[in-house]
């Protein structure tokens, strides 16, 4: 329990206190600022379809690849007119939430 | 036929039922690691006390061959008795029979109790053990859950409802217990959620165990539906016994006072708490070196633990404690800290039990994780719950009161009835690093060595302003108290307040930020 674990530093304001970290404060997700050039999958599915290849060049709201999650079909669209840079996925690949798809870049 | 064979005929036909789903499903049960229904009611509740009702009710299901199957009591037992001779309506959902699934008749049991508990306004205890909706009554299973949530919503306040989660209990199921105010936990035995893992995993490729999702460590230390745990079932009843006898019957009585006793002998209160306030202390010992006994009973205890609340006597009355702690996260204000508060705080005013809060918190915890996940509606609770409660409200200011922490914390603002703060604490906008940084930040930016202005404008502003003097000049603080004097204080401002008359104005309901 609480009195078995080590004091850390916890800077509030400005102060330093002396303290414990809980679990979920040790294990919070960092934020990091959205990539706009990158495609994360939004639920964990199977890529069903790729309909893209590398340096190939996209126009806005093409479909990219297919992503099947809870017996739905997602298309994956182009955000922008660019180019695709990079492909991470295969056909029939299982991906988690938050699998790096595509890297893409604006025409 | 005389009346001594009728006798022995209804003794027969209760020996037959009372046997739940028979030797075998027992057997099953007690490998499991389980007792019986009837082994936990007998118990928890007074020896000799339990009285069975609907005993002979059988299922009406007529569908997928239910028609010929005999389900002892339809999977659930129903009854009063009585825990330290005062009574208390019982469930408890039989595994042995069908799983404990909810059917028609199961669950029509189960609401006459609730019903027979909020009539007779006496609390509320359901054992949960089951399997689910029985899918072979089909809606009439989902009905029967319905009846059971809105009854536990319009009991609500009104009488104790305590679950006690002793197998599994998963889906809609699940909601019951949420309902309730408190929910007991046992390691191995309790597994809630709403959906399995196989379904996380088909659907989401998520793999996890049952314990992993909805064991009773999970619900007790991360997801915070839980606010008991205990290692074995005869402990998860002691305290359940423990929490009965803290707690009124109902919204309408007060909780049995006990014999007054002093606190223990031990470490002196001024020598729990260090002067400078970044280093920290455990502010349950500055509970128990206040409370009848030293006594105090927790709720929630790993679940936030940078904010304790639970139980203790004060003069033998029941006080509700909330309290930072130092020792964890510094005792911040974060979303679970204030969620965990604030329906505490709720719950003592709804049963009339006085709330002492002892204040040493730095503030809100800052970071991006808890501002997305909405600290500011989840903080908003506990602003909510102290300035509704309309019970004696006591505050403690022990070091740290800073910003909008210090209003969170049952402030004189949100209508705290007593506010007392020993001479180290620090009530300011907040605390001096920050405030020297901001107020000062042309002179320390200009200055040769920043460094050793910025030290010096620390201490200025610590020296004018970390103290509970300007607050106390304004009358935000009612009195500064020397630490041994504490808990005479508090014993003295919970009797002057015994017959506090205070009310809201008159609505339908508040819309608190749920």
């Amino acid at each position: 329990m609480a009195e078995e674990k080590e004091l850390k530093n916890l800077i509030i304001q400005g102060a330093i206190y002396k303290t414990q970290y809980t679990w979920k404060f040790e294990n919070r997700v960092n934020y990091e600022t959205p990539n706009e050039n990158m495609i994360y999958s939004f639920i964990p599915g199977t890529i069903v379809d790729i309909f893209v290849k590398t340096n190939q060049k996209v126009k806005e709201g093409e479909t990219l690849l297919l992503l099947e999650a809870m017996k739905m079909e997602n298309q994956v669209r182009m955000p922008f007119d660019g180019q695709i840079v990079k492909i991470y996925v295969k056909k029939d690949e299982v991906i988690p939430k938050r699998h790096l798809m595509l890297e893409i870049k604006k025409a | 036929m005389s009346l001594r064979s009728n006798v022995l005929d209804l003794r027969k036909r209760k020996k037959e039922v009372q046997k739940g789903g028979g030797d075998k499903a027992i057997e099953k049960q007690v490998a499991m690691g389980k007792m019986t229904a009837r082994e936990r009611i007998l118990a928890l509740l007074d020896k000799n006390s339990f009285h069975e009702y609907d005993l002979f009710v059988e299922h009406a299901a007529k569908d997928f061959g239910m028609e010929g199957k005999t389900l002892h009591g339809d999977g659930v037992i129903i009854g009063t008795g009585t825990i330290y001779d005062k009574p208390v309506c019982i469930f408890a959902q039989d595994f042995t029979v069908a799983g404990g699934s909810l059917g028609l008749m199961h669950a029509r049991k189960i609401t006459k109790i609730m019903d027979h508990a909020l009539k007779m306004r006496v609390p509320l205890i359901g054992i949960n053990d089951s399997g689910g909706a029985r899918i072979q009554e089909g809606v009439n299973s989902l009905a029967g859950y319905g009846e059971i949530f809105f009854r536990n919503t319009l009991a609500s306040g009104v009488i104790p409802q305590i679950s006690v989660i002793l197998g599994p209990c998963a889906g809609g199921a699940v909601y019951s217990p949420a309902l309730t105010d408190f929910v007991f936990v046992v390691e191995n035995i309790s597994k809630m959620f709403i959906t399995g893992p196989s379904v996380v995993k088909s659907v989401l490729g998520e793999e996890v165990t049952m314990e992993e999702l909805g064991g009773a460590k999970v619900h007790a230390e991360v997801t915070g539906n839980a606010h008991f745990y205990a290692e074995t079932e005869m402990e998860c009843f002691d305290q359940i016994k423990t929490l009965i006898s803290f707690i009124p019957r109902s919204n309408l009585k007060k909780a049995l006072a006990h014999k007054p006793k002093a606190p223990l002998k031990g470490a002196k209160v001024e020598d729990i708490v260090p002067a400078d306030p970044r280093i920290p202390y455990d502010m349950r010992d500055v509970i128990k070196s206040i409370t009848d006994g030293s006594e105090f009973f927790e709720i929630m205890e790993r679940f936030a633990p940078n904010i304790i609340i639970g139980f203790g006597r004060m003069n033998g009355e029941t006080v509700g404690f909330v309290a930072n702690q130092p020792m964890v996260l510094a005792g911040v204000l974060d979303i679970d800290s204030s969620d965990k508060a604030a329906r505490f705080i709720r719950y003592c005013d709804a049963f009339n039990i006085p709330i002492v809060t002892l204040e040493d918190l730095p503030g809100y915890l800052p970071g991006v994780d808890q501002e997305h996940a909405g600290v500011i509606r989840h903080g908003a609770k506990i602003l909510y719950a102290y300035s509704e409660a309309t019970v004696p409200k006591v505050t403690v200011i022990i070091r740290k009161a800073y910003g909008g922490g210090y209003i969170a914390m049952n402030s004189r603002h949100l209508r705290a009835d007593f506010v007392f703060a020993w001479p180290t604490a620090e009530i300011a906008v907040m605390g001096p690093e920050g405030a020297a940084n901001i107020v000062f930040r042309k002179e320390i930016s200009e200055a040769e060595n920043p460094e050793e202005m910025r030290q010096q404008k620390i201490q200025e502003y610590k020296e004018k302003f970390a103290n509970p003097y300007v607050a106390a000049a304004q009358g935000y603080i009612d009195e500064v108290i020397e630490p041994s004097e504490t808990r005479s204080r508090i014993l003295h401002a919970l009797q002057v307040s015994e017959n506090k008359t205070a009310s809201m104005p008159a609505k339908k309901h508040g819309i608190p930020p749920f």
